[in-house]
């Protein structure tokens, strides 16, 4: 593989910002009140470790997080197969679906509180909330994609029902319904740290709210970062697990 | 005439389908409201009848006037800006790969842990408002408007220059109508997003809006005015959407 002149050029151009703006933060061209120099988060993100605090904050949102992929893959995939096999639903859930990530979800999270009480239930509920749609979405997309040869050939084998799913339906409509659980795994992590960060008793959000109150710039930067940097993490690694899976099914 | 019959039949079966849709929605909200009772929710009839009482009185007004003013800045922000700046990266192939990757991690982080710092920057106000909406819609309309550009068939480009248009005529002409359809798409995203970014910002320390009604009303326990401002957000937000995609169905038919 030949070396990519654009993965240089953005590098290039990435650390140029993050250098001119320590400069501008070390020479007071930015007030230290309103941002840290980079280094200074770099080295707050690793001392943020060593708070238990935080590290319960972390276990919090990775568990609401987890929960509401799990129900979201789980349920979005049963949905989705269910209006699949009934045209006529389909049919009438197609302009919710449509429609349904133009609803600003986060307008239902007072509701949530006042039913479920000030605790991680509400943020869960909202992370599921964000994530489900799109994974019933890419489950119709992928079994619309099943090729109806593969139906007959299945039929002319005497295949039972599980078999046809099993063996030929999942491995064909696969990479579809990895891309919609790829994109649950973002949407859960938007829905529970929005939440966390508009209203909530623990979790990354609720850190970052508290510290910018009270005035911990240090703690606050390092947080941010250590967000940034994970979520970043996680979509680059899926993104190139779906290219791999994409190519092995033989391409878009 | 006869495809002219089809069409009307088909889009009156469609209508069917959407009058059956917010009946299904209204009766499963009825029966949520069975199981979750009085105290976490109010009925659909007794929602209505509130929203409207509030629609007509006079201190609601200047809420939706801070929400309005703040949405309609950010979204012509992150259209101009968006759209001018994402068909740019478009016709440079290499700013668009160094882009594109900066782009789709921009779209997927959760953008609420950068408020703070727009806070910082911009101090509690419009003006942070105003910001965290942009910054929530301008990067899907950037990364449909670069597509769109990108998309244009190089034979569309090629028979212009044998034309000899000039190169303004050639982007009135040709590149702009081949890739609004597209471009239009990232246009009914951005204004989705851009609202989200607007009542988010409200909700988390905002003195104004309509987000901030909708925390407010949480503190004091209003769940009649919580139940009403959803359904506000929710129906302004599914019917924005539904007409922009009539008209993006349009564009693409036309193409």
């Amino acid at each position: 593989m030949r070396p990519r002149k654009a993965t240089i050029v953005r590098l290039v151009l990435i650390a140029a910002a993050v250098g001119s703006l320590e400069a501008a933060c070390r020479t007071g061209l930015v007030a230290r009140f309103t941002m840290i120099p980079p280094s200074e988060m770099v080295v707050s993100l690793f001392g943020l470790f060593r708070s238990p605090d935080v590290v319960s904050d972390i276990g919090q949102t990775l568990t609401a997080v987890g929960i509401a992929l799990a129900a979201a893959v789980l349920i979005g995939f049963l949905i989705g197969a269910l209006l699949y096999a009934v045209p006529r639903a389909r049919r009438i859930a197609d302009p919710l679906l449509a429609t349904y990530y133009a609803v600003p979800v986060f307008v239902f999270y007072p509701l949530l509180i006042v039913f479920f009480g000030l605790n991680a239930i509400p943020k869960t509920v909202i992370g599921f909330l964000y994530a489900f749609v799109v994974m019933i979405i890419n489950t119709l997309n992928g079994l619309d994609r099943v090729p109806s040869v593969f139906w007959k050939t299945a039929r002319v084998h005497h295949l039972g029902r599980r078999d046809t799913v099993v063996h030929l339906i999942l491995p064909c409509a696969g990479p579809y319904l990895f891309t919609g659980a790829k994109l649950a795994v973002m949407y859960a992590f938007i829905g529970v740290i929005g939440s966390e960060f508009i209203l909530s008793s623990g979790g990354l959000g609720y850190r970052i709210s508290f510290a910018y109150n009270n005035f911990q710039s240090d703690v606050m930067y390092g947080l941010i970062l250590f967000v940034l940097m994970v979520v970043i993490l996680v979509n680059m690694g899926l993104y190139a697990w779906e290219r791999v899976l994409m190519e092995r099914r033989g391409g878009r | 005439m006869n495809g002219a019959a089809a069409r009307r039949r088909s889009s009156l079966e469609r209508s069917a389908e959407v009058v059956a849709l917010i009946a299904l929605l209204l009766v499963a909200w009825q029966v949520m409201y069975h199981i979750a009772g009085k105290v976490a929710m109010t009925t659909p009839a007794e929602t209505i009848r509130y929203t409207a009482k509030l629609l007509a009185s006079s201190e609601f007004r200047p809420h939706v006037w801070t929400t309005g003013k703040a949405f309609i800045t950010a979204l012509a922000i992150a259209l101009v800006g968006g759209s001018v700046i994402g068909m740019l990266l478009g016709f440079h192939r290499l700013a668009g790969e160094v882009a594109e990757p900066i782009l789709v991690s921009l779209y997927s982080i959760p953008k609420v842990i950068l408020y703070p710092i727009i806070l910082l920057v911009f101090g509690i106000g419009m003006a942070a408002e105003v910001a965290f909406g942009t910054l929530h819609g301008i990067v899907p309309v950037m990364v449909f408007s670069m597509s769109a550009v990108r998309n244009i068939k190089p034979v569309y480009i090629k028979t212009g220059r044998v034309h000899r248009l000039s190169t303004w005529s050639l982007m009135r002409t040709v590149l702009l109508p081949a890739a609004f359809p597209e471009i239009f798409t990232g246009v009914r995203i951005g204004f989705s997003v851009t609202l989200l970014g607007t009542v988010m910002s409200e909700m988390f320390g905002s003195k104004r809006g309509l987000g901030f009604l909708l925390m407010n009303a949480l503190g004091v326990n209003d769940v009649q005015l919580i139940m009403s401002l959803a359904l506000l957000l929710v129906t302004f937000a599914a019917v924005a959407n539904s007409m922009l995609m009539m008209i993006e169905r349009r564009l693409y038919r036309q193409r």
